[in-house]
This record gives structure tokens, C-alpha cells and sequence, in this order.
């Protein structure tokens, strides 16, 4: 990666097939179509937006933006800008190391609402009960649902519930939507990393998906990795109260909550977007000793794994310094760093600086990841 | 992560790969056998610290990848027994047969469960005496003494609803068979590491004796890699061609006679077991003996068995030999990638191909258009 990159047509060729948009074939919906990697991204751009297409869906943003209110006049209020998102939550065991479902529906909205750079305020919550499911797990579910708002200043303010059949759903599932206002003029779109950013996460990646594997009990693992679920919502104003003081605001150009499929998903999506190319330090990424040692036993890589509690921002160099050090001060930001930099070429790629001294992509997942034999 | 990070350390990996580039006189052809060890020299770019002089060959020992599509085939078929809950480790799950993959079979009703140990489906198999559970048994030495402890526990427990479908195979016969290949020509092999922790070093002294190729016996960590290949090309250049282990720490030259001794009370060798892209060789796989006969699923269950050729289009032959690199198939990338996989070679990820399309696409590919003249 030191010498300038000169694609070859080798290299040109497999780019080609890999940014054509393939025919969606599958005639059944697998696991990989939930995994966040590429299936799932076949699935909604092959399937779903051939019928619900609409110019903000297809943005395929973590959630819409759009006015509300105002009139084209410019006389009288001027317009809202809004977001608005919704998310479901499956997650089993649904009770796990620092969380719970009830908490991850609540933190998982407000952190899509909040990484268009919106204020959130009201959450729906709908809840399909299994049969037989206890009223005191549901008690337990609901306070830490409470707890969850309160804490991020929002309030659940409609709701549904449906109980089906036992074996016809799983416990419990959630499902929030949340709306939030976007008060300051910033701009974020994965399309708009530009070259020369800096790649800033906010913290240790990889706690939420290695705690639910180890909760799930298959490997009898005893850590005290915790879910690293939180609201974000704090952090996020902190940051864009930061670059307003500098005159900046326009500097944050893409956030993101890396969750399913991990860090590396979430840095393909920017590439991918802004055609351009990301480049990673592996050594500059923090990562929990605890979450490498069984990432190392489960056979996963930390990049690929699930955070709840964490974003990743590309931001003009001159910026940087700046935020994470105000990033720092918020107790979900006290990890925050540099992780890398945006390049021109290779276009739509991660490319990652090996700690050993190397360097490779670190492409998409195709489905789930799954663990090695040997 | 003690005990990990010491093996993976940059500054002492600049050292050696400056100490082979000095003391390489001359072009060499080096195959590491496994799979394990190809994944770790994408994993960590290990290819980008080596001189141009020395090329890795990426060998036949990636389980996943040498298993042939009619075996795949007889799986998915046991695998849709309505009785049968089939058990498998995770990467075979998307390997395709000749018309769908394990996790196709699951999508569309098949009890397809992953496990990561043949002990985890005989609990499944004690846990619900209705059905009958199979384990798909894969892999080298590494994975099948565990196979042959579980069909002796099961023996022992009286369990009879559990059988296994026996796929293992040996790495002796494959090297004699890559050794006695006539478009190989190989200077000296980055020898197995968790095949030799069973089998020992001793069974590889054919390799120089009737030979005279050096192999290094190899652990899995890159600074493992890097050393092996150091004390390789240290014996050509010396004119020696000997055994020696760099993964004293756990091989030992007789090997584990706890797990040789549940081998071949479980196991015999077949007269020929084919494997995909090199074709039948002899004695070369492993089935369940007469007297443990009642878990073997090959019994029990009706299966095609039939021998399926491999798409004409598909050249992993030509790759896990090492006369072809992945980058030189025509398919490569463009109708063969990870989520469309038509070869072995690019489903699991240490399949040459599926390292090269995941990791190494970019130097290699990059490296590649440098040294070509436009």
C-alpha cells in the first residue's frame, strides 16, 4: 500500500463483477439474509426496494430524513427537518451480560435516529409474546425499557402487543420506531467521506456480539465480557456542539452505529457509498484483551462482530484531534481514537495495515460468520 | 492476549522476513499444507514481508475445500430425513453440492444444526431420543480422533440414536500424491501443525528420504509461518532436506498415542476416497469399522452416492496443486466469489481462493500490475 495503486485489468475485472448488481436468484430466505453482509444487502436492494422503492428508502440510510411543516413561501414557521427509524429486536438469549432485549430496542432506535445527527423524542414499541412467555421476564424487559429512555430522555409513547401460538415465535420480539428533530444544519450521508478523513471509533469494538455468543452457553465459556449497549445520543450532541464551536460542523461527514456485521460492514458501506477507499491500522483499533482471547476460541474475527454501543465517524483531518478529545470526556466515548484514513484508490475497498506488518482487504462478509473448522 | 500477541509481533517479523530475503540466492516454490497456515498468511499480509523469490503454494488441506460435491450431495440427502437432526461445524454449511448447500436445506426444513464439537451432537442426541442425530465427521487428523472419542462414548453411553458420516481423511496419501505429481514441482513444504500435534513428525520422513525435500513442521501464529519458512529455505541453501519442527511447543515426533490409539479402534482406511479437484487417492480416507458399525450413517441411511464431476468451468485442481494461482482462473471472482462460491476453493476461508478474494486480492493483484509491464 506504500507504492501508488495501479489497478491491473485482473484487479478491474473482479471489481466490475463485484460492484454489479446481481439478479436476486434465491428462492428462499436464508440465515445469511439476516447476517448484515452482503446477502441481506441483495436482499433488500433485489427484493424489497423493487417494490417499496421511494426516493428516501433508497438512500438506504439507518434512517429517513425528511421536512415536515414550514411552506415553500418561506413565509411563516420555517420547515422541520426530521428522522425517523424503526428496528426489531430477536436477540436470544434475551436476557444477556450487561443488557437485556428490552434495552437494546430501546438504545438500537435512538442510536439509528441519532447518527443522522437527530435529537431523539418518542419511541413505539410493538411486542409479539410467545405463549407461555413469564409475565415476570416481561416486567424485568419493560424496567429496563424505562430505565433505557429515561436515561437517554425519551419517552415510549405508543405501543402494540400480539401474542401468537407457542412455537410460532421465539419468547419475545420487539419492535421499536423512533422519530427525532435534526436541529443543526449537519449534513451525513455515507456518501460523503472525502479524501483525507480521518476514521474515528468511539471505543472498544466487539463486546455486544462476543457476550451474546458466550451467553449463548455452546462453548461454556466463562468471561465477564458485557454487552457494550448504550444511547448515544449524548455523545453524538457532544460531538456536533464540538465541531459548531469550531465553525466545522460541515467537517463530520458520515456516522454510523457499526451493529450487525461489525466495524467492517459498516467502513464497506462508507467505501462503497463514497467510492473511495479506506485504510486501517489493525493496531490502532481498540479491541478488548477478553473479547480477542474469544474471538480467537470461537474462531470470529472482531471486526465482524456486533456492537451496540459504539460509532464510527469520518471527519476532515482537521477536525479530529478535537472531537475525540471532547469525545473523550463522555463516558461512551473515553476509548474514542483514530483508526485510519480515507484514500482515493483503490476505490470502494477497506484495505487494513496489518500489526504484523502486512496488509489486506477486509471485504464484506458474504452471509453469517461462521466459525472455522480447525 | 499473552501467550498470542508473542507470536505475533511486527518488529521481530521485520527481522526475520529481512534475514530470508538476505540469505534467498534464488526462486523457490514453497507449499504449506494446510489450510490453517493459509489463512494465516492472508490473515497478516505474510506474503507482503516475503522476497519476491519465494512463491507460497497454497496445498490441499483445507477439509472443507477437498470434499467432493456427490459427498455433499449424500449429506444434504441424510440431512433431509424428517427423523434426522444433522450436526456440522459451521464452515461446511455453505459448501455446495451439486444443487444446494446445508444451509439451503436448513431454509427450506432440514434440522441442520451447527455444533463445534462432535460431543456437543451426541448431547443433542441424549437430549432428544425421538430423533436420530447425525454428525457430518470432516476433516484430517486434526478433528477425527475427536470424532472416533465421541463414537466410543456413545458405545460406552449405549446411545443409539447417533451415528456419524464419515468423511475424514489422512494427509499422508495427499502429500505422496502431490510429491508424485508430475506438473508439481515444489522446493520444500510448510508441514502441518495440528495434524502433526496427532500423527507426530515421524511419518513424514519420506518426504526427505525418498524425496529430498525439506519440511518444517509448522504452528499457526505468523510469526510461526515466518520462521518455518526461514528454517526451509535456511536447509536448501545449506544443500540439507530433513524433518524439523518449529512447533516443538506442541508436536512431538510420536504424536498423541491417546488419539492414535481411538483412530484405528474406530477407524479403518478405504481402499480409495475421492477428493475434489485431484481426484481418488489411495487410502486416503476413513471409515467407521465393522464392529462400530451401527453409528456409521453410510449404513443406515439411503444415500445417492453418486460421483459428481466438477463444473468444467472450475479449476481448483489446478490451484490446490499450485500450477494454477486463484487470480489465473477464469472464473475467479467474477462467477466464483464467496457468496456464489462454484469451487471448493473459494467457500471456506481457507480455501486459496476464498484467501486471495477475502485478503490478499489487493497486493497480490497490485504486486501482480507493478511487476507486469503495462
Amino acid at each position: 500500500m506504500s507504492k501508488a495503486f495501479s489497478p491491473s485489468p485482473l484487479f478491474e475485472r473482479v471489481e466490475r463483477a463485484r460492484r454489479r448488481k446481481h439478479k436476486f436468484k434465491d428462492t428462499h430466505i436464508t440465515l445469511a439474509h439476516g447476517s448484515g453482509g452482503r446477502a441481506m444487502h441483495e436482499l433488500v436492494e433485489g427484493v424489497f426496494l423493487e417494490y417499496l422503492r421511494n426516493p428516501l428508502l433508497e438512500a438506504l440510510e439507518d434512517q429517513a430524513v425528511f421536512q415536515l411543516g414550514g411552506n415553500e413561501t418561506g413565509n411563516g414557521n420555517p420547515a422541520t427537518r426530521i428522522a425517523y427509524t424503526t428496528d426489531s429486536y430477536v436477540v436470544d438469549p434475551i436476557f444477556f451480560p450487561g443488557g437485556d432485549m428490552g434495552k437494546l430496542a430501546v438504545h438500537g432506535t435512538i442510536n439509528d435516529l441519532v447518527m443522522s445527527g437527530a435529537r431523539p423524542l418518542y419511541l413505539s414499541a410493538g411486542f409479539i409474546l410467545e405463549e407461555g412467555f413469564p409475565i415476570e421476564d416481561l416486567r424485568r424487559i419493560l424496567a429496563s425499557m424505562r430505565d433505557a429512555a429515561a436515561e437517554a430522555g425519551v419517552a415510549v409513547v405508543t405501543g402494540d402487543t400480539k401474542v401468537v401460538q407457542k412455537g410460532s415465535a421465539d419468547k419475545l420480539f420487539i419492535n421499536t420506531s423512533g422519530i427525532g428533530v435534526i436541529e443543526s444544519p449537519v449534513q451525513l450521508a455515507a456518501t460523503r467521506a472525502e479524501i483525507g478523513d480521518k476514521v474515528i471509533v468511539s471505543g472498544n469494538i466487539g463486546d455486544h456480539g462476543t457476550a451474546i455468543m458466550i451467553a449463548r452457553g455452546e462453548l461454556e465459556l466463562e468471561t465477564d465480557i458485557e454487552s457494550d449497549t448504550a444511547a448515544l445520543n449524548f455523545l453524538v450532541a457532544d460531538m456536533l456542539d464540538e465541531a459548531s464551536r469550531a465553525g466545522a460542523l460541515a467537517a463530520i461527514h458520515c456516522l454510523r452505529d457499526p451493529t450487525r456485521g461489525g466495524l467492517a460492514t459498516t467502513l464497506n458501506e462508507f467505501a462503497m457509498s463514497s467510492e473511495l477507499c479506506i485504510e486501517i491500522n489493525e493496531a490502532q483499533i481498540p479491541v478488548r484483551e477478553e473479547v480477542k482471547g474469544a474471538c480467537e476460541i470461537l474462531g470470529l474475527d472482531p471486526l465482524y462482530v456486533a456492537n451496540e454501543g459504539k460509532l464510527v465517524a469520518l471527519v476532515s483531518d482537521a477536525l479530529a484531534d478535537r472531537l475525540i478529545e471532547r469525545m473523550k470526556q463522555n463516558r461512551y466515548g473515553t476509548n474514542a481514537c483514530v483508526i485510519g484514513e480515507v484514500k482515493a484508490e483503490p476505490r470502494g475497498i477497506v484495505a487494513m495495515r496489518t500489526g504484523f506488518g502486512g496488509t489486506r482487504i477486509v471485504d464484506m462478509l458474504a452471509g453469517e460468520q461462521l466459525p472455522r473448522i480447525c | 492476549m499473552k501467550f498470542i500477541d508473542e507470536y505475533r509481533q511486527s518488529d521481530l517479523a521485520l527481522k526475520l522476513a529481512d534475514q530470508i530475503t538476505r540469505m534467498s540466492d534464488r526462486p523457490l516454490k514453497l507449499m504449506e499444507v494446510c489450510g490453517g497456515h493459509t489463512h494465516t498468511i492472508f490473515k497478516y499480509g505474510i506474503e507482503d514481508l516475503l522476497p519476491e523469490n519465494i512463491e507460497m503454494i497454497h496445498g490441499p488441506g483445507c477439509p472443507v475445500c477437498v470434499i467432493p460435491l456427490g459427498r455433499v450431495d449424500d449429506a444434504i440427502s441424510i440431512a433431509r430425513q424428517p427423523e434426522v437432526i444433522f450436526t456440522t461445524f459451521g464452515d461446511a454449511m455453505r459448501v455446495p453440492g451439486s444443487e444446494t448447500s446445508l444451509l439451503d436445506a436448513k431454509a427450506r426444513g432440514a434440522d441442520v444444526r451447527m455444533v463445534y464439537s462432535p460431543l456437543d451432537a451426541l448431547k443433542i442426541a441424549k437430549k432428544s431420543p425421538d430423533r436420530h442425530v447425525v454428525f457430518f465427521g470432516l476433516g484430517f487428523e486434526t478433528t477425527a480422533p475427536s470424532t472416533a472419542m465421541t463414537v466410543l462414548q456413545a458405545a460406552k453411553d449405549g446411545v443409539d440414536n447417533f451415528s456419524v458420516f464419515c468423511n475424514h481423511i489422512t494427509i499422508i496419501p495427499a502429500l505422496k500424491a502431490m510429491l508424485d505429481s508430475p506438473d508439481l514441482k515444489l522446493d520444500g513444504f510448510v508441514g502441518p501443525g495440528h495434524v502433526s500435534t496427532v500423527i507426530g513428525t515421524r511419518c513424514y520422513e519420506f518426504v526427505p528420504n525418498e524425496y529430498r525435500k525439506p519440511l518444517v513442521v509448522t504452528g499457526f501464529e505468523p510469526l510461526d509461518v515466518l520462521q518455518s519458512v526461514y528454517m526451509i529455505v535456511k536447509q536448501i541453501i545449506e544443500g540439507r532436506a530433513e524433518i524439523e519442527n518449529q512447533y516443538s511447543r506442541v508436536v512431538h515426533r510420536e504424536g498423541n498415542r491417546r488419539a492414535l490409539e481411538a483412530l484405528s479402534e474406530v477407524f479403518e482406511p478405504r481402499d480409495y476416497f475421492e477428493w475434489r479437484g485431484l481426484g481418488s487417492i489411495a487410502h486416503s480416507g476413513m471409515r467407521l469399522r465393522a464392529k462400530y458399525s451401527a453409528f456409521d450413517a453410510e449404513l443406515r441411511f439411503q444415500v445417492p452416492g453418486l460421483r459428481i464431476a466438477d463444473p468444467k468451468a472450475c479449476q481448483c485442481g489446478e490451484i490446490l496443486k499450485g500450477v494454477k494461482k486463484p487470480w489465473e482462473c477464469k472464473v475467479f471472482g467474477t462467477a466464483c466469489t464467496p457468496e456464489t462460491p462454484i469451487g471448493s476453493c473459494m467457500v471456506s476461508s481457507e480455501g486459496a481462493c476464498a484467501a486471495y478474494y477475502n485478503f490478499g486480492r489487493l497486493s497480490k493483484i497490485a504486486e501482480r500490475s507493478h511487476s507486469a509491464p503495462a
